[in-house]
């Protein structure tokens, strides 16, 4: 089917899966911003998350088929741009891209190396056993995630690493929240330039308030 | 104005090619670009050296023929224009310019700075056309088209197919090129008919030639000497997502 091998095609499904994906993050974002509000909060959502059950392996095959229809794209495109271009020019100048829209392959394919880490970190729980909410003592009879979090972003070595990889998220929004607008049709030329405007504005928006986490609990403001 | 140039010299498709410098002394403020040039390749001559190939036609700024790379920009440094129309007076005394041909995988260098580029002409061949008998010059106002929109056609119909885009892109997509050509033939009654069968062929035709793919940098639209906006691109994408759903009066795609 041509939306899978053609060059609109493609770029429209880079749009359509990024934009959902973007979704996925604004609910993440939304649900981790509870640890603000202190243990019981985020407790309570992770408990409500568990409850789902049968739910959250759906939600994770959606999830599953999303990334993989977003990288194998992105690298393959990235790769058949790679071979359409001839040698560099001896004075390469660009007018108007920018950092993060020619470095979307690499912080994409950084964060795919987090999510990995990220996963195995707090979801299946096996790189810091110690302090993993399944190691760690019940809290009213459910799983203490908040203390988890914090005793992992208490360590620099963790933090540092959540904090580099978010860096690299909102360098990849920075360009998508805004481009795929444009690979939509919605934009009429001028209205491109506001769309990218607000576009940059979210990505700051996202990636201060998902780095303030990490970041809050290693200077210990929360704790 | 003294000058020192780099220029690609290459004797042919074959040859691995490099930038060679020649002194440029006396160039008047008031000659193009190419006049220039002239210069140098008539000095070339007289020293029985061969000349520096470029490609050049019409030397207004309208039939896209000339094709290099000033100093890292297509056509050089002043905006919306082509090299041809580029005159001395941009630059200053004592400037080291580098001049080097488009380069993408798909315009193939066939001697010093020309390339080949029929690849954007298989683009045209794949649907850049209306299939239908145009007759002669109809009378005004037979086609009602509002004027909003033959504006936006000839805006788009301004493309001069020189490949500055191509020139220009990150990935050495033609998109920029197949988008002013898609919308400029889907905004009017003529070109609605094959709307459909028109965006597939061209988009399909342009990976096929081996340009790469638009991940919307707008480095096109910045070096186009004509200026050609990539909302365009925008009505391509559109043209596209019209073309996938299914309908019972248009053709076939």
């Amino acid at each position: 089917m041509n939306l899978f091998t053609s060059t609109v095609g493609r770029k429209i499904l880079m749009a359509v899966t990024g934009l959902l994906l973007i979704g996925f993050i604004t609910v993440h974002l939304l649900g981790n911003l509870s640890i603000f509000w202190g243990a019981d909060a985020i407790n309570a959502y992770a408990k409500h998350l568990h409850d789902l059950g049968l739910l959250v392996w759906v939600f994770r095959l959606v999830m599953l088929c999303l990334f993989a229809i977003h990288i194998t794209f992105g690298v393959q495109l990235y790769l058949e741009n790679r071979a359409a271009n001839s040698e560099d020019y001896a004075i390469q100048k660009t007018l108007v891209t920018t950092f993060s829209a020619k470095t979307m392959v690499f912080t994409g394919l950084i964060i795919l190396a987090f999510l990995l880490y990220h996963l195995l970190h707090f979801t299946v729980q096996v790189t810091n056993p110690a302090i993993s909410a399944t190691n760690l003592p019940l809290v009213d009879g459910h799983l203490d995630v908040f203390s988890m979090v914090v005793l992992s972003f208490q360590k620099v070595f963790i933090a540092v690493i959540y904090i580099v990889a978010l860096i690299a998220l909102f360098l990849h929004l920075s360009h998508g929240l805004q481009s795929w607008v444009q690979t939509l049709g919605w934009s009429t030329g001028p209205s491109q330039d506001k769309v990218t405007a607000v576009g940059k504005i979210l990505a700051i928006v996202y990636g201060l308030a998902y780095i303030a986490i990490p970041l809050f609990i290693l200077a210990r403001i929360v704790k | 104005m003294n000058l020192t140039l780099h220029v690609w010299r290459q004797k042919g498709p074959q040859d691995k090619g490099k930038l060679v410098t020649y002194p440029a002394p006396n160039v008047d403020s008031d000659m193009s670009f190419l006049e220039m040039l002239d210069e140098i390749n008539d000095e070339l001559i007289r020293k029985g050296e061969d000349p520096i190939a470029f490609d050049h036609d019409c030397r207004e700024g309208i039939c896209g023929m000339c094709s290099q790379v000033v100093n890292g920009r297509p056509h050089g440094h002043q905006e919306r224009t082509t090299v041809c129309q580029l005159h001395m007076r941009q630059f200053n005394d004592g400037d080291e310019i580098f001049v080097e041909p488009w380069r993408a995988k798909a315009f193939p260098i066939q001697k010093d700075l020309i390339v080949d580029r029929s690849s954007m002409d298989v683009i045209m061949q794949a649907g850049g056309y209306v299939s239908c008998h145009t007759g002669g010059v109809p009378d005004g106002n037979t086609f009602p088209i509002p004027k909003k929109v033959a504006d936006y056609a000839m805006d788009a119909a301004e493309c001069i197919g020189c490949g500055a885009c191509i020139a220009a892109c990150p990935n050495s997509s033609a998109m920029l090129f197949t988008s002013a050509k898609v919308a400029q033939l889907a905004a009017l009654p003529q070109g609605k008919p094959e709307a459909r069968k028109r965006v597939q062929a061209m988009t399909k035709a342009l990976l096929d030639e081996g340009f790469g793919n638009c991940t919307n940098h707008y480095e096109c639209e910045a070096a186009c000497p004509k200026g050609i906006s990539v909302k365009f691109i925008a009505k391509l994408n559109r043209e596209y997502l019209k073309s996938m759903i299914p309908s019972s009066t248009a053709e076939p795609v």
